[in-house]
């Protein structure tokens, strides 16, 4: 077999076995109560914990999207506009996107470094001989915590980003506040903010069940777990933003027809 | 009780099991020997199922692993107890927590009894009054004591032992040995470790089984064994190598 057949055989198993770990976690709620000791640990670990960077993001975000927003708009007598496209951008698109690559930074590499380090030092197998089974214990929880912490910290990220915009245009840039405001709520829609939070709920998963693959299926030493934590990152963001591009556009025909 | 029938296992191209039968009956106390990297760790995952043979079946209690789900497993492992070459206890509880791991998810004790079963766990390997101590404050001996009390709280019927006196010094080791001993004597179960360690051998066992080349070499009574004229036992035994002194 050529190298490149190998390498596309390789990830098509990658990604079925990543299916067959999403099996299992339907499985493990059909078989197991989630445990709410874990569950809340993790809530905390990912949805508390990461609120600083979500909310500098968020703020960085608004911030630099309103002031180029403004610099083009200005151009054309379009200042009030601004708020507008901050909201619609944040909402739906940046703010969902970014959070998830912040919290698959943070959160997504330190799911795939303990795992893998429960993998190496033979945990898992313990685990196993404990008759529990990993899936239950070691990912449930954690797919469970990033589902309920991902849109509120996105939500969070929006509503940063929209307040750091208001004020660099109206403080900084000088764009009335009430029109900033109207044109705000008047071009973005519910729709707008459900399908950035549904968006959310997906990356969360997304997050969760990659590096969690990534870091049971680890091989070797350190040296293996430093790779399946990079692997992880790399493999959860990329998904992240290729399927940002297909929800777009399935939210959008599902929501707007 | 335990059968292994035949069993083959690679990891890539590299032959680890070559079709290796043994049987184990219950109450027994069996060690399997055999170089390093020859394989023993590998067949005593197969017996609890945490590897799956190539080839060949591994029946316990006639229930044969191989065919059965990693859920259906669960239930033939909590026969099991096994106490790991690293001791494996998990890094972030403590001792109490790492000890009562199942009987907490079990959820069918009290907290007031599971902390007695898990104090009479840890006297029973003489380390009482640690529960709070973190795995990473604990000596390599210590690790693995607590790992055997974590082993045997929950009674099972078959205890499994990897290289367990492997990194440790004589004195750790026999204390390691003994224990063991002691638990095969007073808690009735089928024990079973892998060693390369032939003093740790003499002791914890009463037949000995080798590992050679994939298969099994040798089985027997402990004497019998260590005191084999075979010459590839009598060599493994007594750890003469082929290299002569002259040709280092």
């Amino acid at each position: 077999m050529t190298p490149i057949l190998q390498r596309i055989s390789s990830s098509l198993r990658e990604l079925g076995d990543l299916f067959l770990l999403v099996g299992d976690v339907f499985a493990s709620f059909r078989h197991r109560r989630p445990s709410w000791g874990d569950f809340l640990y993790q809530l905390h670990f990912i949805g508390v914990k990461s609120q600083s960077v979500v909310i500098t993001t968020g703020a960085a975000t608004g911030m630099v999207l309103c002031a180029q927003t403004y610099f083009q708009f200005h151009k054309v007598k379009m200042d009030t506009a601004t708020g507008a496209v901050v909201s619609v951008g944040m909402s739906s698109e940046l703010g969902p996107v970014l959070a998830a690559l912040m919290i698959s930074g943070r959160v997504g590499a330190a799911m795939a470094a303990e795992l893998g380090t429960m993998k190496v030092t033979e945990q898992i197998d313990a685990l196993r001989t404990l008759a529990a089974h990993p899936v239950d214990t070691l990912v449930m929880p954690r797919v469970l915590a990033s589902l309920v912490s991902a849109p509120l910290l996105t939500a969070e990220a929006v509503i940063v980003g929209i307040t750091a915009s208001w004020m660099i245009g109206v403080k900084l840039l000088g764009i009335d506040s009430a029109y900033y405001l109207v044109n705000m709520n008047r071009y973005t829609n519910p729709v707008d903010v459900i399908s950035g939070l549904i968006k959310s709920l997906f990356f969360g998963a997304i997050i969760a069940l990659i590096s969690c693959y990534k870091g049971l299926n680890c091989r070797g030493g350190a040296e293996g777990v430093g790779r399946a934590t990079t692997e992880a990152v790399v493999a959860a963001s990329i998904t992240i933003l290729v399927s940002n591009f297909f929800l777009t556009l399935l939210l959008t025909r599902f929501f707007k027809g | 009780m335990i059968e292994v029938r035949d069993v083959r296992k690679s990891f890539g191209s590299q032959a680890v099991l070559k079709g290796a039968s043994l049987q184990i009956k219950a109450g027994e106390a069996v060690v399997i020997i055999g170089r390093s990297g020859g394989g023993k760790s590998v067949l005593l995952k197969h017996l609890i199922g945490l590897l799956p043979p190539d080839q060949g079946s591994v029946l316990v209690g006639g229930a044969d692993l191989a065919q059965m789900t990693e859920r259906q497993l669960l239930q033939v492992r909590r026969r099991f107890g096994m106490l790991f070459q690293t001791a494996a206890l998990f890094d972030s509880l403590n001792v109490f927590e790492n000890v009562s791991f199942v009987l907490r998810r079990e959820g069918r004790h009290s907290a007031a009894e599971i902390r007695s079963l898990v104090a009479d766990a840890l006297a029973r390997v003489e380390l009482s009054g640690i529960e709070e101590k973190l795995p990473s404050e604990l000596s390599g001996g210590m690790r693995k004591r607590v790992g055997l009390a974590r082993a045997i709280i929950y009674k099972p019927e078959i205890l499994l032992y990897d290289e367990p006196t492997t990194g440790l010094d004589p004195i750790a080791g026999d204390r390691i040995d003994r224990l063991i001993r002691r638990v095969w004597e007073q808690l009735n179960v089928t024990s079973i470790a892998v060693t390369h360690d032939m003093k740790s051998a003499r002791t914890i066992s009463n037949r000995i089984l080798m590992l050679h080349e994939g298969t099994i070499y040798a089985d027997g009574k402990t004497e019998e064994i260590l005191d084999s004229k075979d010459p590839i036992l009598h060599r493994f035994v007594n750890g003469i190598s082929t290299i002569g002194i002259g040709n280092v």
